[in-house]
């Protein structure tokens, strides 16, 4: 079943070249020992049909990204560059039935977190009951005492999140980091799976992909209800720090596709009221929500930073009068915490008394005096996180640093022990990525976006980043990481369908049966059935 | 209802894109002017630099007008701020930060004109590509009004860039006229009527004066078209009253409207005799160019939300 037809696709080599596929010591998201996985079999087959027309798409697609004017910004010391958004075009794909336990662990640990959150700012029974320890909040850097005592609606405070997904060799996934504060990137699975309908929409039409599309939609009605003026028309704004943000290509997308506002901090005033107001040219106008991309404290420069030059003077007076509603809630980000992220199981079966659904990657507390001695003589098996960064920053992997470097980090984890990290190196799964003309593995992980509320949702995938330099790890677009469409598609509907991708006329001129020509390449692998 | 930001934002767009296409324009027809007409005319590369207010720029930076330093500076120069590239440059910008109420694809005919126009710089300056660069600029341009006009709502978003486009298109043609007339008028050199004809040309304006006006060319009937026509969209009364229309649509109209009744007010009023002389006719171009200043203005005060600097570096006295 698996023979390579006597005739062969038109094609020498490129066959065989997916065949000889292999990503050794790490797990493949789409083949096995050379033969795709069986979610993946459609689109393995079809992508070696292309042969060397796999080119042409990702050369088709790098062109679409430069029409669409799909950018993001690469900031240096001197100077700040729009550069076109790197993308591979093979998909990462996901077998609908893994998805759909993996968005069962993900909102079950949203609401562990908001329900964290509430009682921090609240009670604080989780500190009195023994389960985090007084001085974790205490040190906390993302704690702000301007928010005890407010009940923002529903309880609800994280209403966004991106939870950084990884496998590790042996298949499971793990939750890496849940971003609480303003997590990025949704615009980007968006505008990628836009890409791919455009590049690949023959494949499209014959595979049953789950569309991702749903997320504004959920985005809108999830922030709508919100408004502290039900009954009226919300009017809703997207809050951010401006064109020079790296993210600001996504403020305007979020913002088109919620037909909001899209406003500054300067933009925004509020009066004596407290309500706040957007200057428009016919004179003020009464915002009700704010979906906010600017850090905490950056937003009301009488509560925050008084130097803040982007911020909105009384947006918190607002806020705590309940007059306007904002997502993620100030404060949200004390859970966004890689101290507290070491609590968030014991945390689910605190708040739900369920066991966690996905797994957390075992994690050591320097602030502890045994494990930060475990952590300082293990560093050059372990990976060193300061406790509040994001965009990958200040992440250290003990395996790819010199001894001097080493040391170095150790003197940097004795001087503030509490805020970092480190967790064993995992080795992240891989998935193919067209470079250099050839089809190899790079290491991948997963952002899926989840929303908070009476009907929680989860974005159908997420948005797949991939580390483009051989062996590297890092997938963070700021430091050189590409990203992918992510497939998420159920693989018994496929074969209902005995889809055969549909041939271009010029590969169908060796007039050979294309059923059998499928063969050569597909038959699911056993072995990547069990592994899931 | 609109953010002033993005109305500030949206009509500088407006005013941009229309100077990259009206400059492309004039580039191309002043390409072919200096191919007719013989050395001995004394047709230079100078009047368009003083067209565009740039002279003194370009002066310090070159020693003289030389064709292919005149059109680098004006077509691809990004150190010169009224350059087409740098036009579009800052159209693209403008539209950027006020992407989120702008149609995709009009979005991405901007981007792609201005990656485009980068891309083939050079084409602009050699003298057997820069009339197809030109001519390609101006139907882009052109395409994406169609695109604006077609596909997004006639709301106060759009007001704001056609009021962008009107504004700056009269700006335009008064300074061509105000370099060009005071030149011609009254000179009875024998090239006259063809420098006249290439006026009307880098306006666009040469097929519609023939069929409104008809008859040959002379520089007062070509001063009446380009200054009062009601029916000619590059005319300054044309544009004049298209702005006042725009207005209307908006909240609060009354003060800029009242900028602009004026300026119609003073058109029609206007008198160009077949005598007129050089001296008159700048002083009457000069008055326009006030008038048109004072709407923009008021559009900065009523809607910007601050008093706007004047947009308009000193026009140069043509050479």
């Amino acid at each position: 079943m698996t023979q390579v037809s006597r005739s062969g696709p038109p094609w020498p080599g490129w066959e065989s070249h997916w065949n000889a596929y292999r990503s050794d010591g790490f797990f493949d998201e789409m083949m096995n020992l050379g033969r795709p996985r069986e979610a993946s079999a459609g689109v393995v087959r079809f992508l070696a049909s292309l042969g060397e027309g796999l080119l042409d798409r990702q050369r088709a697609a790098d062109v679409v990204i430069q029409a669409m004017g799909i950018t993001f910004t690469v900031y240096s010391e001197t100077d700040e560059k729009d550069r076109a958004w790197p993308f591979d075009v093979i998909p990462r794909i996901i077998a609908a039935q893994e998805w759909k336990s993996i968005t069962e662990g993900l909102t079950q640990r949203l609401t562990a977190l908001n329900m964290f959150i509430d009682d921090l700012y609240s009670d604080q029974k989780v500190i009195a009951d023994g389960i985090l320890p007084r001085e974790i909040l205490a040190s906390s850097k993302n704690f702000r005492p301007a928010c005890m005592g407010v009940r923002p609606p529903g309880g609800l405070w994280a209403h966004i999140c991106g939870s950084d997904l990884v496998r590790d060799r042996d298949g499971t996934v793990y939750v890496l980091e849940d971003n609480l504060r303003v997590p990025s990137g949704v615009s980007y699975m968006l505008e990628n799976r836009l890409i791919t309908k455009r590049v690949f929409a023959d494949l499209f039409r014959d595979l049953d992909i789950h569309p991702v599309d749903g997320y504004p939609n959920r985005l809108h009605s999830m922030l709508a209800e919100l408004t502290p003026r039900p009954g009226e028309r919300p009017s809703i704004a997207v809050l951010t720090p401006g064109v020079h943000n790296s993210a600001y290509f996504e403020h305007v997308f979020l913002a088109g596709q919620l037909g909001a506002h899209l406003v500054e901090g300067s933009d925004l005033t509020v009066d004596d009221d407290d309500v706040v107001y957007v200057k428009t040219v016919g004179g003020p106008v009464r915002i009700d929500v704010i979906y906010r991309r600017v850090d905490d404290l950056w937003l009301d420069p009488e509560v925050f930073r008084p130097d803040s030059m982007i911020g909105t003077p009384g947006l918190m007076r607002a806020w705590r009068a309940g007059n306007v509603a904002i997502a993620n809630a100030p404060g949200a980000g004390v859970a966004d915490d890689k101290v507290v992220y070491r609590f968030v199981p014991d945390l689910i079966r605190y708040y739900l008394g369920e066991e966690p659904k996905i797994a957390n990657v075992p994690t050591f507390l320097c602030g502890d005096d045994q494990q930060r001695r475990h952590v300082i003589s293990n560093m050059d098996k372990l990976v060193v996180k300061p406790a509040n960064e994001a965009g990958g920053l200040g992440v250290f992997i003990g395996s790819r640093a010199s001894v001097a470097e080493r040391e170095e980090m150790a003197t940097r984890i004795m001087a503030d022990p509490r805020n970092h990290v480190a967790q064993p190196v995992l080795a992240l799964s891989t998935v193919p990525t067209v470079v250099d003309g050839r089809v190899v593995p790079r290491h991948v992980d997963l952002r899926p976006f989840i929303l908070a509320g009476q009907r929680p949702y989860v974005t159908q995938g997420g948005l797949t980043r991939v580390a483009l330099e051989e062996g590297s790890l890092v997938v963070n677009s700021s430091q050189g990481g590409g990203s992918k469409d992510t497939w998420v598609l159920d693989p018994t509907v496929i074969s209902r369908a005995g889809a055969a991708p549909r041939m271009e006329q010029s590969q169908t001129i060796t007039g050979q049966d294309q059923s059998m020509q499928s063969q050569t390449m597909v038959s699911p692998d056993p072995a990547a059935l069990r592994s899931e | 209802m609109l953010l002033s930001r993005f109305a500030e934002s949206l009509y500088w767009a407006g005013r941009y894109l229309e100077r990259a296409e009206a400059t492309a324009r004039m580039i191309g027809v002043h390409t072919e002017l200096v191919l007719d007409l013989p050395l001995a005319a004394g047709v230079g590369w100078s009047p368009l630099l003083a067209v565009t207010g740039a002279s003194e720029d370009f002066l310090g930076r070159h020693t003289g007008p030389d064709e292919d330093d005149v059109v680098s500076f004006l077509a691809t120069d990004p150190k010169n701020r009224g350059s087409v590239m740098s036009s579009l440059a800052q159209a693209r910008a403008n539209l950027r930060a006020a992407r989120v109420v702008l149609p995709n694809s009009c979005w991405e005919v901007v981007n792609q004109l201005h990656g485009w126009a980068a891309a083939n710089a050079d084409d602009a300056i050699d003298r057997r590509t820069r009339t197809d660069w030109m001519k390609t600029v101006i139907s882009r341009c052109q395409l994406l009004s169609g695109a604006l006009a077609g596909v997004m709502c006639h709301d106060e978003a759009y007001g704001f860039l056609q009021l962008g486009r009107y504004l700056e298109r009269a700006d335009m043609t008064i300074r061509v006229l105000d370099v060009q007339a005071s030149v011609l008028v009254g000179q009875g050199d024998q090239y006259r009527d063809v420098t006249w004809a290439g006026v009307l040309r880098s306006l666009s304006a040469h097929q519609m004066y023939f069929r409104t006006v008809g008859g040959g060319v002379s520089g007062p009937r070509a001063l009446r078209f380009l200054l009062l026509d009601e029916r000619f969209p590059r005319a300054v009364r044309y544009c004049i009253t298209a702005a006042g229309r725009e207005i209307s649509g908006l909240p609060n109209p009354a003060p800029v409207h009242a900028c602009c009744s004026a300026a119609q007010q003073r058109l029609a009023t206007l008198e160009i005799t077949e005598q007129v002389t050089a001296g008159e006719l700048h002083d009457l171009v000069d008055l326009v160019e006030v008038d048109i200043n004072e709407i923009h203005q008021s559009l900065a005060v009523t809607y910007f939300g601050y008093a706007a600097v004047p947009v308009r570096r000193q026009i140069q006295e043509s050479a």
